[in-house]
This record gives C-alpha cells, structure tokens and sequence, in this order.
C-alpha cells in the first residue's frame, strides 16, 4: 500500500487548467464509450428493430403503394421517402437511446456514480447526447442500406445532408435527455415517444410533401421542426424540400442551442436527480 | 476562507453551520459543524434519520445544501466542486452500480470519470479488484455476485481515483465477519498510509476498534464530537459477565459492586468504571470462587451512544 503514502496537504490542492481540460476529455471518451458498448450489447434491441420496421415500409409504402402514386418532384416515391424514412430512424433511436440509458442510470442509481465525480455538467450531456448520435448515424446507415436494395440514390448535397443529421440527431438527443431528467417511472419516457414525437414524425413530411396540404394545415405543419429537419435532409440527399434550407438551419440552431442550454440548467441545477 | 499557517496540514474536511431542509419541510442538518484532521479514521453515529447520509450526500455532491459550506482539503464544495470531488471516494450505503456490467468495467469507467485514462486506470482496476478478492469475478456481470461481493467492488470503485479522503456509509452492512474483517485489513491499510477515513456504521464495536475520533449526530445536530477514548472515558458504569466454577451457597457481598448469578457458571456484576478489580476477585477467591473468563456485558461505545441520543430525545437505538 506504499502507493498510497501521502504527505499531509498544507494548502487546498490546486488543479491547472491544462489538467482539467484533459481530464474532461477522458471523462467525455468513457461516458460515449459506456454509451456505445450499451448499443452493442443489446443490439438485437437498438440496431435490429429499425432495420426490420424500414424495411417494411420501403416494401409497402415505397413497392407497393408508391408503384400506384406516381413520381414526387421528379422522383420516384420510393427515391421521395426514403430521406424521411432514414430521418425518421435517426430523431426515433437517438431518443429512445438517451432516455432509456439516462432513465436506466437514474432508475438503478448509477448515475450518483457521474453526479460525485469531478466532471462538469457539460461533458455528462455531452457524453450522453454523443452516444445517441452515434446510435443515430448507425442506425441512419443501416437504413440507407436497407434503402439501396430498393432504390438508386444520388446525394445532391452531402455537406447539407451530413450537418441536417448531425443538428437533428443532436436535437432529439437533447430532448430525450430532458425527457429522462424529467421521469420518474418508466411510463414517463414512453409518453412522448409515443404522443408527441411519433405524431410529429409522420406530419413532418416523411411521406408526403406539405405543398399538397391546403390551409391552414400546410401553415400548422411549418410550426413541426421535424418538418424543416425531413426538408433540409431531402434537400441534401434529392436536391428538393419543402422549406428553404437556410430556414431549416436556423430552426435546427435555435433548437439545438434553447434544448442544451436547458438540459446544461437542469443538470446543474439537478433537477430529478439531486435532493 | 481563515487563512492557515503554510506549515501546518489543512483540515481533511470541515463543515461550517451546515445546514439541509428537504423540499417536504424536513431539516434534516439543523447547523452542523466538525472538523476531521487528515490521518484520522473518524466515525460518525447517529441513529437512523439523524441525518448522517444526509451530510455524506452534500459532501459527495448528491444533495443540494440549503445553507452553510463544507471544505474538503481546503476546497469549498461551492466553489469547486470539481476539485472537491476529485478528493473524495464514497462507498455508499446502497448497491448504485449497473448490474449488468463487470465489475472491471465499472471500475475503470468511474476511473474514466475521475480524468484517469485507461492506460493508468485497467492496472489499477486490477490491483485494487485483486487485492479485495473479487479479481475472480472480474469479468462477470455484477448480478450475479453475493452481497458481500458487491460491497466490496463498492470500496475497489471508490479507490480508482485513489483519494485522499475515503467515506464509508455503513459498508459492512449484511456482510459475514470473515469478510467484514478482510475489508476492515484494507481499510485500516489505506488510512495507515495517509487516507483519512470518515466511517458510518451500526456496527459500534466496528467504530470502537477502528476510529480514533468520533462525532454523534441526532436530530439534525451534533451532539458529540471528541476522541473515541475521551468519550470512552465518560462511561462511569460498567458491567462485567464473569465465567466461574466453584459457584455453590450464597453471593458474597461487596462495597460498591453488584452480584447476579445467571446461571451455575455465570455471574453479573456492575460497578464503578473505576472500582479496583483485584479487590473484587480477591473476594470471590476467598469465597471458593475461580473467574475462568470475563467480557463486558455490552459494547462501551453502545453504552454511550444509547446514553446520548436518549439524553437528546431519541428512543431509536443503533
């Protein structure tokens, strides 16, 4: 135990920047690690599911129906859905892949191992919101797969549709992380999901293109961010949306930087976690 | 802040008037102040509700504070509490670990918490994993270990940022004596080293072997806070079991000294803290009476503590 041997401290121990910055970017690394292996782990549970559900609706909405639709803008349905389709995939599992992890900590108690540690309320939102992008992108790429056996794709515009994903990735992982903050039994995080998000999704364009809508339903789904989120993605894969682009970067901003600075409040202040 | 002469340690902790009232109207710290010099193996009693975990829980940054400050190394936990957390292992009094990870991988992601990179925190798992024998179990996922296990993959997690003050909130609780032991060797190694230990327990003979310094909280206040042995020393009763053989006829009569016979073997006898022993074996042997063993009735810290929390209004024994 001669490691340990210590000399009696004289004044209040001093931590330099430099160390704490280091420190932080350690803690950041274990906590998106701890996030990924969780994915992994129970990856019949994260990754397998949105695989199977797209591929459904690639077969009947895109094969099936879509055959009967007709093209969209001058492209088939199947090549018009398909940005949605994967959207829809990236805002679903980032949310449901940071509220069951933080809930889960909060549920088991583990999270007290990050709330007595030295780490800032940033690397802790930041560790979690990355693990759920992360989970967000690969589930994106599995179904863009999924995508290509159904229907050739040309990307239009690759840094927009790149940064389109990332904000709208960042954006439902921020809000599931204030969503577990908020819970405090299971059915909490599985209200939202279920009466807010999975309604906002399917009227945020996926399938159809909100031009089609008359008044005032075409002027309520601009209030959807999933809209400007599905728009700005198709815009980026197809080169067509329904908003312009910039617009959609300025929802998806304003959201990612009203959402964080929230989630960052709540943490400090420790809202549902600390007494 | 008072300033500190450069030459002499600062206080390992020091609560100044802290204070906690609980969103539902309880005060759970009514002003609690103390102090824990580095080095010290320091126990902290109180019955259940007195708000022990209530002050663990600020100083590890799991409960907010309504008032007052705490220092840890000199460290307010207001203005930094980073740098205070970095100072602190805690063994809390609940199992908080995910059950479906190893144990190894708890370790070093907690390591991971602290700053410690993989490369420093993998070895480290390992040694402290091995040294409180739980090694075996590694790479299992922590469900499937007994209670005791997991009590002391809570002291090996609590050990990863190697810190300079260890705090164990009843950490034997449930655990079999041979283990209870083993963890005690590790713990009394460490603070012989240099970590200063704050320890709560319900087990007073535990507090009476292991602490030097001791503080008894009841109701939110500090009732107590001296060394273990001037506290000992205030106990001015003690009652003695004494095996005998030889116990035939009646008990003698001694000044100052009661007799019970409990059984053909076995008397009782209660007097003075300071009454002169010799002078009572001396009268058993002249009786045909052989003392053959001898032990305190009950644990002297018990005793006292009984005395104390009753003293404040508290039935609730420990």
């Amino acid at each position: 135990m001669n490691d340990l041997a210590r000399e009696p401290v004289t004044r209040a121990p001093v931590y330099a920047g430099s160390a704490r910055v280091r420190a932080n970017l350690v803690a950041l690394g274990t906590i998106t690690r701890r996030e990924v292996r969780r994915m992994l782990r129970i990856w019949t549970q994260t990754l397998v599911p949105p695989a199977i559900t797209m591929t459904l609706y690639f077969v009947i909405f895109g094969k099936i129906i879509g055959s009967r639709v007709g093209p969209m803008h001058g492209f088939s349905y199947m090549q018009y859905i398909v940005p949605g389709l994967v959207m829809m995939s990236i805002i679903n599992n980032c949310y449901a892949n940071i509220t069951s992890s933080f809930f889960g900590s909060k549920f088991g108690r583990y999270v007290e191992e990050m709330l007595a540690s030295p780490m800032p309320s940033w690397v802790v939102l930041s560790g979690y919101v990355a693990g759920a992008v992360l989970r967000g992108l690969l589930v994106g790429i599995i179904v863009l797969g999924i995508a290509l056996f159904f229907t050739s794709l040309h990307v239009a515009h690759p840094l927009v549709a790149l940064t389109t994903v990332l904000l709208g990735a960042v954006i439902f992982s921020l809000a599931g992380f204030i969503n577990a903050m908020f819970a405090k039994r299971f059915d909490d995080i599985a209200i939202v999901p279920t009466f807010v998000l999975a309604p906002l999704t399917y009227l945020g364009g996926v399938f159809y293109s909100v031009n089609m809508l008359g008044s005032p339903w075409r002027e309520a789904s601009l209030a959807n961010p999933i809209l400007y989120m599905v728009n700005a993605f198709r815009f980026g894969i197809l080169g067509i949306g329904d908003v312009p682009v910039w617009i959609a970067y300025v929802v998806m901003l304003a959201f990612v930087i009203g959402l964080g600075g929230f989630a960052l409040w709540l943490l400090h202040r420790g809202v549902g976690l600390r007494s | 802040m008072p300033a500190t002469p450069a030459s002499s340690p600062v206080p390992a902790l020091e609560v100044v008037d802290l204070r906690k009232t609980y969103s539902n109207g309880v005060q759970a710290l009514k002003g609690v102040s103390l102090k824990v010099a580095q080095g010290d193996f320091f126990a902290l009693l109180g019955p259940n509700g007195a708000g022990k975990s209530t002050l663990i829980g600020i100083l590890s940054s799991l409960v907010n504070p309504s008032g007052g400050d705490a220092r840890v190394f000199g460290l307010s936990i207001h203005a930094d509490r980073g740098g205070v957390m970095r100072q602190i292992g805690l063994v809390p009094q609940e199992i908080n670990f995910n059950q479906f990870e190893t144990p190894f991988e708890i370790c070093v992601n907690v390591a991971g918490f602290y700053g410690v990179p993989r490369a420093i925190a993998e070895p480290r798992a390992e040694k402290y994993l091995r040294e409180l024998r739980i090694w075996d179990k590694a790479f299992q996922p922590t469900r499937m270990m007994s209670g005791g296990m997991k009590r002391r993959l809570m002291i090996a997690r609590a050990m990863m940022n190697e810190p300079r003050l260890l705090i164990l909130d009843e950490p034997t609780a449930g655990v079999d004596i041979e283990i209870r032991r083993s963890m005690w060797h590790f713990i009394t190694g460490i603070n012989a080293a240099g970590t200063t230990v704050i320890l709560t327990t319900h087990y007073l003979e535990e507090a009476e072997q292991l602490c030097r310094n001791i503080a008894i909280i009841d109701h939110g206040e500090i009732v107590e806070d001296t060394s273990m042995r001037r506290l000992l020393s205030k106990l001015d009763v003690q009652s003695l079991v004494l095996d005998v053989t030889g116990l035939d006829g009646t008990l003698p009569r001694i000044d100052g000294v009661k007799l019970v016979r409990i059984d053909d073997q076995t008397l009782e006898a209660e007097m003075p803290s300071t009454h002169n022993l010799n002078a009572l074996f001396a009268v058993l042997t002249a009786q045909g009476i052989t003392v053959t063993s001898m032990r305190n009735k009950t644990n002297r810290l018990e005793e006292l503590f009984v005395r104390l929390v009753e003293r404040n209004g508290n039935g609730a024994k420990a």
